[in-house]
């Protein structure tokens, strides 16, 4: 039976939902697996969420879509409302738990926010904003959810700026396919630059990740210690 | 000695638009002429880039219909010319190439689907079949592609610059807006490193010699006064089409010796359809596939010799039948078990809801 | 005097705030549109129509009946409701690809005939929505995604004047004029004038506006402005071009 690893990942524009969904992709690449990955754009839903689909496996991919994800990432309130459709009891769910308003994630820290492949024509929902409730529902019926505070660490221990290399982080193990090294080469192909002009930049994004790698390894380890509910 | 636009052969991993201006730069294309439209804008983006570095041009032009007809003059002045639309755009373009169809004008266009009618969304869909296929005044005396993988993408555009210019019919990629946006890997060669001659292009207006004295002067027409005069200029026409069927047409089938049902799809909804038969064949479930690669020439005899030994049919596309109807005209008065169709007008199809809607046929 | 509210009354507030990009200049002109529509009260006798490109975020931007058309064609569709209707007053909405490029030839015929509708071209130097590529107004030297190097005026031409333009060729009758959104004040004029001579039935009237788009020009709001009012400004000069009774101002 073949490996197919199912990555959806939900965020508001400006979170680095694709530089993240990306990078996966390309890791995967790099690693000699086939990799597919696509942004979703399109005024298909309401209220302009950005998603990125990432596949990994090692023969060819199917769809570029799927019905349901093996991982699902969700970074804001709107992402969680959003990605209910793809969570099954096969899923791990990974929310950040901060899910307060999202923070700006600057080019200089994480590469490209805005992708020529998303086509502005279907940002027509993108910039209206819904009033926070504050009320999130998480899915029933996953097979774990995680929570990770990662816009709080990020403002509070590393850098606003580096968010979705936690997440990224948190992806990366959460979906347990491609190595953390991988990733780290395809973050220097992508920034090498930037970490030439700025070594500092280097160091604040490879902690970032490493962070959110823990972060789910605790949780992951936390669920197997305890005897847990799911939320 | 121009450089090599592919220095050696490498694996990439790149977006489909990106894949297709490196094909046409490896193809030996000499102008683009293009017009704004999503989802293929990034083919003009990559091109304009490329381009000063190997010799090409580039014309973004005022419109579609110009694009075509501006296409269609380079070709006639001998030089590899293509352009690249998508839904209205595609509309716009059947002028130009009823021309193309009459004149045996060899252009390339890649059109990336996206939903219609009208602006619908910019996003996919497989419903351009007909326009493609079929489209403006004609009889449809065109090569159609249908891509699903980037490898495709970048094989196919190669080959669509050789098919034109050797059999002179216009000549389409016909991809999708998933194929141009998504990102995955495939290898990017110089054809002639694999062997594969490149045809030159060949001028029809502007030869050297002065007309009149060197050489005849050309005197091209697409008009004609009455009919017998157009039969007698469109029947050989039809005769070289059907001909050149016979070289160029394309199909994939696996698994239909022993199918007891067969999935027939096109272009990236194939993927979908190979990844759903694989999973239910491990449940024992003997699924088939056929594929049809070139929609125009449509693999007809290919189709009722599968239809011969299987004729239980689950006909799958992102359109509401443009797919079926060329396979129903290619089956006609073919004795069919059955013909089951999945319709879903500019969404994407999933292997799991392949795999969930055959599983509930057979209970 | 005339009231500045914030939302004007015609404006739909169920669609607000809008889908425009930040530092937009779309807003800006429809605000004063919605001015316009309120102070000469035509809102049950307007017909609005959107091109494709940007303009068409505002399909349901204002308490008017509104058509979204296909690119290029809102000028033909205004016409063909003038005709059917002339107690209606169509006003045509669109960009610098959907006025100069594959509009132009219905931008000429109507002048050309002096349909009596109203074209709006808003002008911002490159196909915004679908992602910036030049576009006829772009500037030489200028990079656009389909001009990476700079757009070279040897090879494809220096920016379209497309007032001065219909200028030339519009019948008597004719309202054409270009504005800013640099210059509010100016802009409302010439919108107000442009209306009027429509509902005078006068002819043809025809309204440039130089306007922004930071998001494809990848500028922040000083380098914006100042691509506005000091390199457009070099191309695109402000001011009335035809006025019915030919009184101009320039």
């Amino acid at each position: 039976m073949a490996i197919l690893v199912k990555i959806a990942i939900a965020g508001e524009g400006g979170q680095g939902v694709q530089a993240i969904g990306d990078i996966l992709a390309e890791a995967g690449n790099e690693e000699g697996k086939e990799a597919l990955y696509i942004p979703n754009f399109g005024v298909e839903q309401r209220g302009g969420v950005s998603l990125a689909f990432v596949q990994i496996s090692d023969e060819q991919i199917g769809s570029p879509k799927f019905q349901h994800g093996d991982i699902v990432i969700a970074l804001s309130e709107r992402a969680v409302a959003r990605t209910k459709q793809y969570v099954t009891g096969d899923t791990l769910f990974v929310y950040d738990s901060s899910l307060i308003a999202p923070p700006e994630v600057a080019d200089e820290a994480v590469g490209l926010q805005v992708y020529d492949s998303v086509a502005p024509e279907a940002q027509a929902d993108a910039v209206s904003e819904q009033p926070k409730t504050g009320k999130v529902e998480l899915p029933k019926n996953a097979k774990k959810v995680i929570g990770i505070p990662a816009t709080d660490i990020a403002l509070s221990e590393l850098h606003p700026r580096v968010f979705n290399m936690i997440i990224l982080g948190a992806t990366v193990r959460a979906a347990g396919v491609v190595d953390i090294e991988t990733v780290k080469h395809a973050l220097e192909t992508k920034l090498g630059k930037k970490f030439i002009d700025d070594p500092k930049l280097r160091e604040l994004n490879f902690n970032a990740l490493q962070r959110g790698i823990d972060l789910v390894e605790e949780a992951l380890q936390g669920e197997e210690n305890n005897d847990q509910k799911d939320v | 000695m121009a450089e090599k636009p592919i220095q050696e052969e490498k694996r990439v991993f790149m977006t489909g638009n990106e894949v297709v201006a490196w094909a046409a730069v490896a193809a030996g294309a000499d102008i683009m002429y293009g017009y704004p439209i999503t989802p293929q804008n990034e083919i003009m983006h990559y091109w304009t880039r490329l381009a000063p570095k190997h010799g090409k041009k580039f014309l973004q032009t005022e419109d579609e219909l110009s694009a075509g007809f501006t296409t269609l003059g380079g070709a006639l002045a001998g030089r590899k010319s293509f352009s690249a639309t998508a839904g209205p755009g595609t509309t716009l373009f059947q002028e130009p190439l009823s021309m193309a169809e009459m004149m045996r004008i060899p252009v390339v266009v890649i059109v990336q689907q996206r939903g219609g009618p009208s602006t619908a969304t910019v996003i996919y869909s497989q419903q351009e079949v007909n326009m493609v296929t079929f489209g403006g005044n004609g009889e449809g005396w065109r090569v159609v592609y249908s891509t699903a993988t980037h490898q495709e993408l970048f094989d196919y555009t190669i080959k669509a610059f050789n098919t034109a210019w050797k059999y002179r019919f216009p000549t389409f990629i016909l991809g999708d807006g998933y194929q141009a946006k998504m990102r995955e890997p495939l290898v990017m060669y110089n054809p002639e490193d694999r062997g594969i001659e490149m045809i030159k292009p060949v001028a029809s207006l502007g030869l050297p010699g002065t007309p009149g004295k060197d050489r005849d002067a050309v005197h091209l027409r697409n008009t004609y006064s009455v009919e017998e005069e157009l039969y007698d200029a469109t029947m050989p026409i039809q005769e070289d089409y059907e001909k050149m069927s016979k070289e160029v047409v394309e199909w994939d089938e696996r698994n239909v010796d022993d199918a007891d049902i067969i999935i027939i799809s096109h272009g990236v909804v194939s993927r979908a359809a190979i990844a759903a038969m694989n999973r239910l064949r491990e449940k024992g479930v003997k699924v088939g596939y056929f594929r049809p690669i070139t929609l125009r020439p449509f693999p007809d005899e290919q189709l009722q010799k599968v239809a011969a030994k299987c004729s239980n049919f689950l006909l799958v596309e992102s359109a509401l039948g443009q797919l079926a109807r060329l396979v129903k005209s290619a089956l006609f008065n073919m004795p069919i078990d059955n013909f089951d169709t999945l319709y879903k007008p500019g969404v994407g199809v999933t292997a799991e809801e392949l795999v969930q809607r055959i599983e509930k046929t057979i209970k | 005097m005339a009231e500045h509210l914030a939302m004007p009354k015609s404006w739909n507030t169920e669609t607000k705030p809008h889908k425009f990009c930040p530092g937009c200049g779309h807003g800006l002109v429809l605000k004063v549109l919605g001015e316009v529509i309120d102070e000469l009260e035509i809102q049950d006798r307007m017909v609005f129509g959107v091109d494709i490109g940007c303009s068409l975020l505002a399909w349901d931007f204002f308490n008017v009946d509104t058509v979204q058309t296909h690119h290029g064609r809102t000028n033909p569709v205004m016409v063909g409701i003038k005709r059917a209707n002339p107690k209606l007053l169509p006003i045509a909405y669109m960009g610098d690809g959907g006025g100069y490029a594959i509009g132009s030839q219905h931008l000429v015929n109507s002048a050309f005939r002096n349909e009596k509708i109203m074209a709006i071209v808003v002008n911002n130097c490159n196909y915004g929505m679908t992602g910036g590529q030049m576009s006829p107004t772009t500037l030489p030297g200028q990079k656009t995604e389909t001009s990476p190097y700079g757009r070279d005026a040897k090879e494809t031409g220096n920016p379209t004047l497309g007032p001065e333009m219909v200028a030339a060729i519009a019948s008597p009758g004719a309202y054409v004029a270009r504005a800013s959104v640099s210059n509010m004040k100016q802009l409302k004029r010439f919108m107000k004038k442009a209306v009027e001579n429509q509902i005078a039935g006068n002819g043809f009237s025809f309204l440039e506006v130089i306007s922004s788009c930071p998001t494809n020009w990848r500028t922040n709001a000083k380098q914006t402005w100042a691509f506005m009012e000091e390199e457009m400004a070099k191309y695109f000069k402000t001011g009335e071009l035809r006025t019915p009774d030919e009184s101009k101002e320039g």
